[in-house]
């Protein structure tokens, strides 16, 4: 109920229009997807364009530190969107990361990972992906690796305001990846973040 | 008042005629050429009329409920035009709280005026108040890049989504003698009368458009459609004077002049698009893009409609 009006919200507000490119939404796969992080609303957005069947076995990964700090936060967090908290301050924390994401995919679960771990709130399109996009698909071989890039979200809720701002959004699914046999965690990273870049509608594309 | 009733139904009716036509043609050409949908033209052809279905409705609907039905639908659609408008525009991080007071401070009060019908000001709120407070908005943020792009864009932007497309439901509150309690037969006009003459014009086009225009703006508009267009749409205007105070050539020159604005006011949106580089202003209504494309022409026919009525009509 809360998430519909979340996502009926999320919907008036910035129109968000899903594009397909070189993936079926339909196909009842399990899969990781993976996105550029610039505002607390992109996993909303990703979850309002996904077919209604897949949201309810979609989970975020997100900081236990932000979401975990009681109140709306968590209710939202934890309750409504079932997120996967994941504590970023490892300090004499037992639980590894890898396995916590490994173990809700074996329940049958999808994610929504944001490989570069943090907000971006640069200037840069992209920032350096961190390695546990590489080690979660290394240790899952089978499952599907989507590219989800998030289009102007940026500009609806930048850092530091807390008025959302209607502008229209685009969300764009790249075709599904998956680790080589061989391929160096490098290699990977630098393939994942390039099909994530090339998803970025670019003005002078347009016809 | 009543008989007020019986003209918008008639008008209603017409329309729901004119569609009800519309779909039968698309639906044999569907069977004929495209009983697959394999005709891109065909499919996008009953996208359109569907979507012309869904929004006569809307817009019979808003009229019929009278004052408070009208000022609704327009401030819906005046949301949905900003945030087209101010989705392409390069309003960045520093132009947050500009962005914020736009959509929902000015907005907003730029329809409550209409609402309580206080022209004094909503003539000169958005053009004369918002021009000169807007930019100190966002001059308190510091960022001076593109700081006169920034700042000419919004304004334009409210503009043209807000003041244009509140001065429809405005027309509501002109007092001509003779024609009281029928504004809302008046905006049924406009909004027949430059919507036809956009159909009118993209059939004539069809049919036998030569010598295109205006190439590099809009590939698809023709002399003999414009001229088709305009002078059909005209004589449809003169035939629904019943609508209007006019007598039969006053509707014919008023009708031109509002066909002109709206011609004119779709090529000054191409010309945006063209530089912004999209097709589409959004991709709400299916077969039209977005709201803006829809709306283009009845932006710019509806102040000049409006204070032409209110100068030479009204009390």
């Amino acid at each position: 109920m809360t998430a519909w009006a979340i996502t009926t919200f999320a919907h008036l507000l910035t129109a968000v229009q899903p594009q397909w490119q070189g993936f079926d939404p339909a196909e009842r796969h399990q899969r990781i997807y993976f996105a550029n992080h610039v505002s607390h609303g992109d996993f909303v957005l990703i979850w309002a364009v996904l077919p209604k069947s897949h949201r309810r076995r979609t989970r975020p990964v997100a900081g236990a530190d932000y979401w975990r700090r009681g109140g709306l936060r968590e209710f939202i967090g934890s309750d409504v969107f079932n997120s996967l908290l994941i504590e970023r301050n490892r300090d004499g924390v037992e639980d590894d990361p890898i396995a916590q994401m490994a173990a809700a995919l074996d329940e049958g679960s999808s994610l929504i990972i944001f490989p570069e771990g943090t907000r971006n709130l640069t200037d840069t399109e992209l920032l350096a992906f961190r390695s546990g996009i590489y080690r979660l698909a290394r240790s899952r071989p089978g499952i599907d690796v989507v590219p989800v890039w998030i289009d102007n979200l940026n500009r609806v809720l930048p850092k530091g305001s807390f008025i959302p701002v209607p502008l229209m959004c685009k969300v764009i699914f790249g075709a599904p990846m998956h680790v080589g046999k061989d391929e160096t965690k490098d290699a990977f990273l630098a393939r994942a973040r390039t099909a994530l870049l090339s998803l970025k509608p670019r003005q002078e594309d347009a016809p | 008042m009543n008989d007020v009733r019986a003209d918008l139904l008639a008008t209603i009716a017409g329309i729901g005629g004119v569609l009800l036509v519309a779909s039968i043609i698309g639906a044999i050409l569907q069977r004929r050429y495209s009983p697959d949908g394999e005709n891109a033209a065909v499919e996008n052809l009953n996208d359109r009329i569907r979507a012309w279905w869904v929004m006569a409705i809307t817009i019979s609907v808003a009229l019929l409920g009278g004052r408070t039905g009208v000022v609704l639908l327009f401030f819906i659609c005046s949301f949905a035009a900003l945030r087209e408008f101010m989705t392409l525009t390069n309003a960045s991080r520093a132009d947050h709280n500009t962005l914020a007071a736009a959509f929902f401070i000015v907005l907003p009060v730029q329809f409550y005026l209409i609402w309580i019908e206080w022209y004094g000001l909503y003539s000169i709120f958005i053009p004369v108040w918002v021009f000169l407070l807007l930019p100190v908005v966002s001059a308190l943020s510091g960022e001076t890049r593109n700081f006169l792009i920034r700042v000419a864009e919004m304004q334009w932007a409210l503009m043209i989504c807000v003041f244009c497309v509140s001065h429809v439901p405005a027309l509501m509150s002109l007092n001509i003698p003779g024609h009281e309690g029928r504004g809302v037969l008046l905006i049924a006009w406009l909004v027949v009368t430059v919507q036809l003459s956009d159909v009118l014009q993209y059939v004539w086009g069809k049919l036998v458009g030569r010598h295109k225009i205006a190439p590099r703006l809009s590939p698809s508009k023709t002399v003999e459609g414009f001229l088709g267009g305009c002078l059909s749409a005209t004589a449809i205007g003169m035939a629904l004077k019943f609508m209007t105070p006019f007598t039969l050539w006053q509707a014919g020159l008023m009708g031109l002049c509002v066909i002109m604005m709206g011609f004119l006011g779709g090529l000054v949106m191409s010309a945006i698009k063209r530089d912004r580089g999209v097709k589409d202003w959004g991709h709400t209504i299916a077969g039209h893009g977005g709201f803006i494309d829809r709306l283009d022409s009845v932006l710019f026919a509806a102040p000049i409609y409006f204070h032409l009525l209110r100068y030479y009509w009204s009390v």
